[in-house]
């Protein structure tokens, strides 16, 4: 069976962002960019099915500028077998990306699509469950356990308050929570490798999406600063004043 | 102008979070609601404001589906301009997939309301806010509850009507759920938070919050390193990535105060960081501050908690 896992470069999950000072964005340039810890996660679990001989192929997608080759490289270097780079230099939003992926599920016809549950700079939490609507097929979010067997995949969810089970036929959409796996590191020799697989490269309009942003962004500001407070000796000293001062207990 | 809120609730109670969702749906227009279960139903028409409850009569287990639940809010939306909901695991299941049978782009975990078209939401964890123009004729969005004060539970008197839950797209099938048996308060409504971190090095000595936290009242909470440890389940996530809390006390124990994690608490009112590195980043929004080891200071807090009487 065969998986599709779309990625997403995003800024380094160790720098902090940094409001640009004319307000029209974050500062990105120069900055480290890595893929979205999420979508790593979703490239481990398609590699780790592939492993247990339930995956024959995992194909990596992303949408983004010429440098996300980058990023399916990396996938590729974990495992992914070939990617596909659908290039755009327009701001790519959960509505757009999902309907390229509802253009590629249909050509490719992945029997699953595993996605990370949010990319860590939109934090829209958003293109898994649009790709599933969009195709009218189950979905389930925020997994933190894959079983694939007999034509259908049991996912454990992170929900509110617990966990839930469900059970989805196959073809089928998975965003991947925190705890499902941990992603190796790849090795040398396989970012080597990953070198030499094949990269396609296509464009929105060859799939006949519109990727006209919905939102437009009228300003980007820094929240509000909160300022440090004071240390204090003892524990006397922290009950008396959140007593006192800040009258909390 | 009527908005339509998608409620939460736990055995027929509305969560808070849910009625701070429809304090920022009030700000657009009336507001009718929609609720799965005929207990939940009741209490949603006592919210003051709300002008009719729409109750999903569920006998499959069905409505703990995103499927069908989708379905029913795409099905609904034509009477409304904007579909709210409070930011939960639910909610975030359901309304994007609403979104896209509408063909819209959803706006998450709005945290203000300029206009029917515009909203301020968090970006990268917190460390920016976007105020964003909605083009869509509807507008789909979560709501960020620490953000907006609850409009009360009693007081109003609604009319419900029930709605059908359609079938969903085949091939999804509801197994169980587990609820982690809990006495403590929900970590999202909790007056006070206890949280530890990786500082607390292991399941056992994560257990040593409980005594501060019952006699504080406390939701307890962690921070994803103490998550991704095991030291607790996922639900105690507090960050990007897991709760928003704002109460009026967080307490941090052995937490460092990576952007990840300042990004789930840092509105609450009154902050206190317990932690053995001066330099750890949590003292830079701590209101009081403890340099210490806490397996030390914890005691001594619980000593002075309880002479304080």
């Amino acid at each position: 069976m065969k998986v599709l896992v779309p990625v997403k470069r995003v800024l380094d999950y160790n720098i902090k962002a940094r409001v640009k000072a004319d307000g029209s964005g974050v500062e990105t340039a120069g900055f480290k960019m890595s893929i979205n810890p999420f979508d790593e996660i979703a490239v481990e679990e398609a590699v780790r099915l592939k492993e247990k001989g339930v995956v024959t192929e995992i194909v990596a997608v992303s949408i983004g500028e010429a440098k996300a080759q980058d990023t399916l490289r990396t996938a590729m270097a974990m495992g992914a077998d070939r990617s596909i780079l659908v290039e755009t230099d327009t701001v790519t939003e959960p509505l757009s990306v999902a309907k390229v992926l509802k253009a590629l599920v249909e050509k490719e016809k992945p029997d699953l699509v595993i996605l990370g549950k949010q990319a860590i700079d939109d934090d829209m939490n958003a293109t898994g469950q649009m790709l599933a609507g969009l195709l009218g097929r189950p979905q389930a979010t925020f997994a933190s356990k894959v079983e694939v067997a007999d034509g259908a995949v049991t996912v454990t969810r992170e929900i509110d308050g617990g966990l839930q089970t469900v059970k989805l036929a196959l073809p089928a959409i998975i965003t991947a929570d925190l705890r499902l796996n941990e992603p190796r590191y790849a090795s040398l020799p396989n970012i080597m490798k990953a070198r030499k697989k094949p990269l396609e490269k296509i464009t929105p309009a060859d799939l006949g999406v519109d990727m006209t942003p919905r939102l437009s962004v009228i300003s980007v500001a820094e929240p509000p600063e909160r300022k440090a407070g004071v240390k204090l000796d003892s524990a006397a000293e922290l009950v008396s004043r959140l007593r006192n001062e800040a009258k909390v207990i | 102008m009527t908005v339509l809120v998608f409620l939460d609730h736990d055995d027929g109670v509305i969560r808070q979070a849910s009625r701070s969702a429809i304090a920022a749906a009030a700000k657009l227009g009336d507001v009718d609601v929609l609720v799965t279960g005929a207990d939940a139903a009741k209490a949603a028409a006592a919210i003051p404001g709300v002008k009719k409850v729409l109750q999903v009569t569920d006998t499959s287990g069905n409505s703990e589906l995103a499927e069908p639940m989708a379905a029913l809010l795409a099905d609904l939306a034509g009477g409304y301009t904007h579909i709210l909901a409070a930011s939960s695991a639910t909610s975030k299941n359901v309304l994007p997939r609403a979104a896209a049978l509408l063909d819209v782009q959803p706006i998450p975990d709005i945290i203000a309301v300029n206009d029917a078209d515009t909203f301020v939401r968090p970006i990268y964890a917190g460390s920016a806010l976007a105020t964003v123009k909605s083009a869509d004729a509807k507008k789909v969005i979560t709501v960020r509850a620490s953000a907006f004060d609850p409009v009360p539970a009693e007081g109003g008197n609604a009319v419900i009507e029930e709605v059908a839950l359609p079938a969903g797209p085949g091939g999804s099938t509801f197994i169980s759920t587990e609820l982690s048996q809990s006495e403590r308060p929900e970590l999202e409504s909790a007056r006070v938070v206890v949280s530890g971190g990786r500082g607390m090095q292991n399941e056992e000595n994560f257990k040593l919050l409980d005594p501060l936290a019952d006699r504080l009242g406390a939701a307890i909470g962690a921070s994803r390193a103490a998550v991704d440890a095991g030291f607790v389940p996922n639900e105690y996530q507090v960050g990007q990535t897991g709760k928003i809390v704002a109460p009026e006390l967080y307490i941090a124990l052995g937490i460092s105060g990576a952007i990840q994690h300042l990004a789930g608490m840092k509105d609450s009112r009154v902050i206190v960081a317990i932690n053995k590195d001066p330099e750890a980043p949590i003292f830079q929004v701590a209101d009081y501050g403890i340099v210490g080891d806490l397996f030390t200071v914890l005691p001594q807090l619980e000593a002075e908690l309880d002479k304080a009487g």
